[in-house]
């Protein structure tokens, strides 16, 4: 009905002004300002005088929104001043204007800062006020929990604490593990082949265009330097070395690692975090499965198969790499190159780089899926989970890539 | 058809037995010394409101939380006194049925059922098969063998999830939230599953819930946890909570505010 009567006003101004010459859109931008300023409300105001026997808090005006008022504190003051010795509060309504949810959430707020020596009665006010106030009940404060005070010490001990069980947690889950491998060994695990094959799938094949890019780029970068330095006794020729024994026996396997971290360890310690997330993790456990032979089983042994393959192909890629910058830039022969290289590498050299890729995928595996295992209820927990994932397996790569290299060379393999 | 398996003998002990349990996590006691006893053949409900500790409850009675304080006896065995060996025999005497349905979602439906058959039967896979086959069509999932969980609609997830929880024949079905997320005719034939499932097997049945339809539809005894007070404050039929001298508890049964 407004609606239509609205209409038919803003037909009429259209048709006044076109017929006055006055341009269109003139006519919109008044009837719109029209709109929004419609009638000016009056604005929020309280007073509060004594009377025998307790106090009047008068409202009036709008209590909106979009209205500025009186700070509580202010009529709480007041409040105060007019009964120092407690007593009822009447609040009084009838001058009030229009108003919405913030009112109740006002008076709720009054009567709990008034309490206990001061009472509302809110009898006077327009019923529905009322009873929103009613409903929302008198404020009682959950039990009362005193935390624990919060200094730096206590976060120390907190967080100590806090490694400390995670830590053990993932002790346990490895000793989970190195049973299931056992039983896998004794060919009494309880895993699917089909899982088997599908994550072989994840990890090894489909990791080929990312492993070929970065082993390319860091064969490149090795020889670029390399040469650099070496150009200037005019020993270029031994980038072959470098790059070869380089890539090989460390970089390869190091790099393979990281990028297995970021694809794999982060996928399978999503996928088992949502299967946590789902209980499907509990139902395993209820049907006396266990989860670690069911599902960690596969991605390890997965990544313990994959893994060499991957690196020795990264080793390939990355010494064709340094080859390019060798044969392009520092103008050695192909032929020379490839017996360089050749004389070089060691079996010694392959078979540590396959040792430490092998280390690092089994590495990963495990940080993936225990954390992933380890993962809480919800969609947050997930993300923490598979973030965790990375940076745990990234972490056990490098440590691991220390600990190998100091210990081969002071066995002097 | 198969028959009803006759009564248990006098000897035997029950199904499910709840000796003094707290039930905790860390400091926070959720529900403390229950005792309750669950009589085989039954369809007990577990009810409360919301937050008591009726999931907690179950989770305890399953085996996949530790108690703090008591015991939880299954057909007399307690889960967290006996070797590793026989808690694998004993777990598979019973079936779960997830709140959320559960199903390992790199499975087909079929698959999910098969899975505890292979593992714990020496059927042939074509056996295996056709009894997984014919669970699914128990639920009225005849058909859709070959679709992955993601593919179905979550009234089919939760009667799939029926047919897992049933592939071993247990002897209790634990059901968290039956009708949680069903409209009424889904969660009414759910429930007429359920009572035929007892009916014609003599499963104990386990339900937590608080939809009283349901519950009075097919429950013969309920176990009511408080909020308030932290413990078992009625067991007894829905009828006769309804009537209970406890106004907390006649309150929930009317669905009454109290």
């Amino acid at each position: 009905m407004t609606g239509g009567a609205a209409r038919g006003r803003r037909f009429f101004y259209a048709r006044t002004c076109h017929y006055a010459g006055i341009a269109h859109n003139r006519c919109l931008v008044f009837l719109l300002r029209r709109n929004v300023t419609d009638p000016p409300l009056p604005p929020p105001r309280f007073a509060i005088d004594a009377r025998p026997g307790g106090a009047r808090l008068a409202l009036g005006g709008a209590w909106r929104r979009d209205q500025a008022r009186p700070a509580p504190a202010a009529i709480v003051q007041a409040a105060r001043s007019a009964l120092p010795g407690g007593g009822t509060l009447e609040v009084d309504g009838s001058a009030l204007g229009p108003w919405d949810g913030t009112l109740p959430a006002l008076l709720r707020e009054l009567a709990d800062a008034l309490a206990p020596s001061i009472v509302l009665d809110l009898a006077a006010l327009p019923a529905g006020a009322a009873r929103l106030v009613a409903l929302a009940g008198a404020s009682v404060p959950p039990d009362k929990r005193t935390p624990p005070p919060d200094n730096f010490f206590r976060r120390i001990g907190q967080s100590t604490l806090d490694r400390l069980a995670d830590g053990r947690e993932f002790l346990r889950y490895l000793g989970e593990i190195i049973l299931a491998l056992g039983a896998f060994l004794g060919g009494r695990a309880r895993m699917r082949r089909n899982d088997f094959w599908w994550v072989v799938q994840e990890v090894g094949p489909q990791a080929f265009p990312i492993v070929t890019l970065i082993s390319l780029l860091v064969g490149l970068i090795l020889a670029y330097m390399g040469a650099q330095q070496l150009a200037m006794f005019g020993a270029q020729i031994y980038i072959a070395d470098l790059v070869g024994i380089g890539m090989v026996r460390e970089i390869a396997a190091l790099m393979t690692g990281i990028v297995v971290a970021g694809r794999s360890g982060a996928a399978f310690a999503a996928q088992l975090g949502t299967m946590q997330v789902n209980q499907e993790i509990d139902a395993f456990r209820t049907w006396g499965i266990p989860p670690v032979e069911f599902l960690v089983l596969p991605r390890l042994l997965a990544l313990v198969v994959m893994m060499p393959l991957l690196t020795l192909y990264a080793g390939l890629v990355g010494v064709l790499g340094g080859a390019l910058v060798a044969l392009t830039i520092f103008d050695i022969g192909a032929f020379e190159y490839y017996h360089q290289t050749l004389a070089a590498l060691t079996l010694t050299h392959m078979a540590v780089g396959l040792f430490k890729g092998t280390l690092y995928g089994s590495l990963v595996a495990l940080a993936g899926c225990v954390r992933g295992l380890q993962c809480g209820r919800s969609a947050q927990a997930v993300g923490e989970a598979t973030t965790s994932a990375v940076v745990t397996s990234i972490l056990f790569i490098v440590v691991a890539a220390s600990l190998t290299t100091i210990v081969f060379q002071k066995l002097g393999i | 058809m198969i028959a009803p398996t006759p009564g248990i003998a006098p000897a035997a002990p029950p199904p499910i037995e709840v000796r003094d349990l707290t039930m905790a996590y860390g400091e926070r006691v959720i529900q403390r010394d229950l005792n309750f006893t669950i009589a085989a053949g039954s369809i007990c409900a577990i009810m409360g409101g919301s937050g008591c500790g009726k999931s907690t409850l179950m989770r305890h009675l399953i085996g996949l939380e530790a108690p703090a304080k008591g015991r939880v006896l299954l057909q007399g065995q307690d889960l967290w006194a006996t070797p590793d060996r026989e808690r694998e025999a004993l777990l598979r005497r019973f079936g779960v049925m997830f709140q959320l349905g559960a199903l390992w979602s790199s499975l087909t439906l079929i698959e999910n059922v098969l899975l505890p058959l292979g593992e714990y039967t020496d059927l042939s896979p074509a056996d295996a098969r056709a009894v997984a086959r014919f669970k699914l069509a128990l639920t009225g999932l005849e058909g859709f063998e070959d679709y992955y969980p993601s593919e179905i609609s979550g009234g089919m997830v939760k009667r799939a999830a029926l047919a897992r929880a049933m592939a071993l024949d247990p002897e209790i079905l634990f059901i968290d939230e039956p009708s949680a997320g069903l409209d009424p005719i889904s969660s009414r034939r759910l429930d007429d599953l359920i009572l035929e499932l007892r009916d014609s097997l003599g499963t104990t049945v386990v339900i937590v819930t608080h939809e009283l339809p349901s519950v009075f539809a097919i429950a013969d005894d309920a176990l009511f946890l408080d909020n308030q007070t932290r413990t078992l404050i009625a067991q007894g039929s829905p009828r006769d909570l309804a009537h209970s001298d406890n106004p907390a508890v006649r309150a929930f049964m009317n669905r009454e505010a109290p």
